[in-house]
């Protein structure tokens, strides 16, 4: 039997990626132009980064992204993965369903109605918005996808294992500690890149529910770029698309090596 | 055997969904019923707690569905709650026949090699929306690299920033990895021996594809399609990044009524009316393929 893919899976493939990379291939390239125009080159240059170290604004945007992406990932891992446990280990419980349905519903829903509808609740609960509304919203956005990475996971964890320790007299909650944790830890570690991920790219639910002195980066790029391409936001962007990439490569290597260890 | 309480993890994640999913979602569904006011919050009734039960009972009586029939009357809703449908559904076909052979291609790939691809595949999805569909402008735009490129090769600009083709293409650009994912999971786990079979009863390799691998990894067009179709039909980033003021998609209406309008009402009414709809392709997406994103 012939392996590998066709000449035309190989086209399909090939251009799929092109289509994918392309733009941002461009997009970093014209970071570095010297000109401001997108479609001159005008030699290589470094002058929209040193602009860029030199705006107060977006630097102070930069800060409080990374914070609201750090705390609310932390907060929807945790939830995520509570969920998770419960959903791929509980069996049937009472609220299965609704939990699943809320998890599931919430990860489809368009951006524009989960942030109207957060921004309702903070209205009806006289809650100032800012750093913290932004942050609650941001978890409650990811716990979704947390629960999808760890639940993932542990559907190929054996439960018989965690059985056994406690057949060896552990409990469950040492039983879990001890044998499931351990073995669900880089999806749980993947989770929270994830969520973490999701919330610096967020910008329909973070404009809805931040308030005055808590602005994020995807609101100052937006705001931005609403007054036409500026090669500053190519600068921040590269550097965004750099340690996003080299993270998730980083993880994938590790991973790979595991893999091929075991 | 032993009682399983692990139903006990659900309650906190349970809890929070429910304050910040669930309620929130009807909130939005009241507020809808409410007429726009100057006041703020910018709309009326509002539950006045100190009259007890009458107060309840005034609340309750002021709700209506004017909101609603104020929007129906009006082509420009109509208009834009179209073509959310009509662009989403254009783009989930596109996203089909792009990522199915994507997704094909990879699957028939070494071991290895395909685990780099699907990374490939996933990465954009890690790296910003905003961000891709903004390098989407400096393409597009009258004196974008586009034309810079055709008019190279001698052949006439076109003009597609601020056009629908442009907002298919940015969320056919944006949605690729939602789609060739599901696929992929399906193509992954087929039996390679039912295509065998078919092949061995003389079938060519297209009718076997057709007939065997194809009606088989339904599930997972059916995960993707619905993944990618969801989203799109809300979407406000690529409609009002690359869509310029035509065309009118339900996410750019709901965020205009809100921010430039402070109409809330109106901005809840179309919320509700957008997740009326997608309510039908939500139940379908929980009930049957979520396996396949495992």
């Amino acid at each position: 039997m012939r392996r590998g893919p066709s000449a035309f899976g190989v086209a399909a493939i090939g251009l799929g990626l092109l289509f994918l990379y392309a733009p941002i291939a461009i997009l970093v390239l014209y970071s570095f132009n010297d000109g401001r125009l997108v479609t001159v080159w005008s030699g290589f240059s470094l002058r929209w980064y040193r602009a860029l170290f030199h705006d107060r604004q977006m630097l102070e945007a930069i800060w409080t992204t990374l914070r609201v992406g750090a705390l609310s990932a932390t907060m929807a891992t945790g939830l995520g993965a509570l969920a998770a446990v419960a959903l791929a280990r509980a069996g049937r419980f009472r609220g299965r369903t609704g939990l699943a349905g809320m998890i599931y519903g919430a990860l489809v829903m368009p951006e524009v109605i989960l942030g109207l509808s957060l921004l309702l609740l903070f209205v009806a609960a006289g809650v100032p918005r800012g750093f913290w509304t932004v942050t609650l919203s941001h978890a409650t956005l990811t716990l979704c996808y947390a629960t999808v990475v760890v639940q993932a996971r542990l559907a190929s964890f054996d439960p018989r294992l965690e059985e056994a320790a406690r057949d060896l007299g552990r409990t469950p909650w040492q039983a879990f500690l001890t044998v499931t944790l351990p073995n669900i830890a880089p999806a749980v570690a993947a989770a929270w890149m994830l969520a973490f991920t999701l919330s610096l790219d967020d910008l329909v639910i973070a404009s809805f529910t931040s308030g005055p002195g808590a602005t994020t980066l995807p609101m100052r790029i937006y705001s931005q770029v609403r007054l036409g391409v500026n090669p500053e936001i190519n600068a921040v962007s590269t550097l965004l698309i750099g340690a996003v990439a080299t993270g998730v490569i980083g993880a994938w290597l590790i991973q790979q090596r595991r893999a091929r260890r075991a | 055997m032993r009682r399983d309480r692990s139903g006990l993890a659900a309650l906190l994640p349970y809890a929070w969904l429910l304050v910040f999913f669930g309620f929130p979602v009807l909130l939005v569904a009241r507020l809808s019923l409410s007429d726009t006011a100057l006041a703020m919050p910018p709309y009326a009734p509002r539950i006045d707690w100190s009259a007890g039960v009458a107060g309840l009972r005034a609340f309750l009586a002021g709700l209506d569905l004017e909101t609603y029939a104020r929007l129906a009357a009006d082509r420009l809703y109509l208009d834009a709650y179209a073509s959310s449908l009509r662009i989403s559904a254009t783009a989930t076909v596109l996203l089909l026949l792009v990522g199915y052979p994507m997704a094909w291609g990879i699957v028939r790939c070494r071991p290895r090699l395909r685990s780099a691809l699907v990374l490939a595949v996933i990465l954009p999805f890690w790296t910003s929306f905003l961000i891709r569909i903004y390098a989407w402008i400096a393409i597009l735009k009258p004196a974008g690299l586009l034309n810079a490129v055709l008019g190279a090769a001698g052949l006439p600009p076109v003009d597609l920033l601020n056009t629908e083709a442009a907002v298919i293409l940015g969320l056919v650009y944006a949605y690729l990895p939602f789609m060739v994912l599901p696929l992929y999971a399906v193509l992954e786990r087929r039996d390679e021996r039912l295509v065998e079979a078919a092949r061995d009863l003389g079938a060519g390799p297209l009718r076997a594809f057709w007939t065997v691998t194809f009606p088989l990894s339904l599930p997972g067009v059916a995960a993707g399609a619905l993944l990618c179709f969801i989203p799109m039909a809300g979407e406000f980033v690529v409609p009002d990044l690359l869509g310029g003021s035509e065309p009118l998609m339900l996410g750019r209406v709901i965020w205009t009524e809100f921010f430039a309008n402070r109409d809330w009402p109106a901005a809840s009414a179309v919320a509700i009316a957008l997740l009326a709809t997608l309510l039908v392709p939500i139940l379908l997406f929980e009930r049957q393929p979520r396996r396949v994103l495992g």
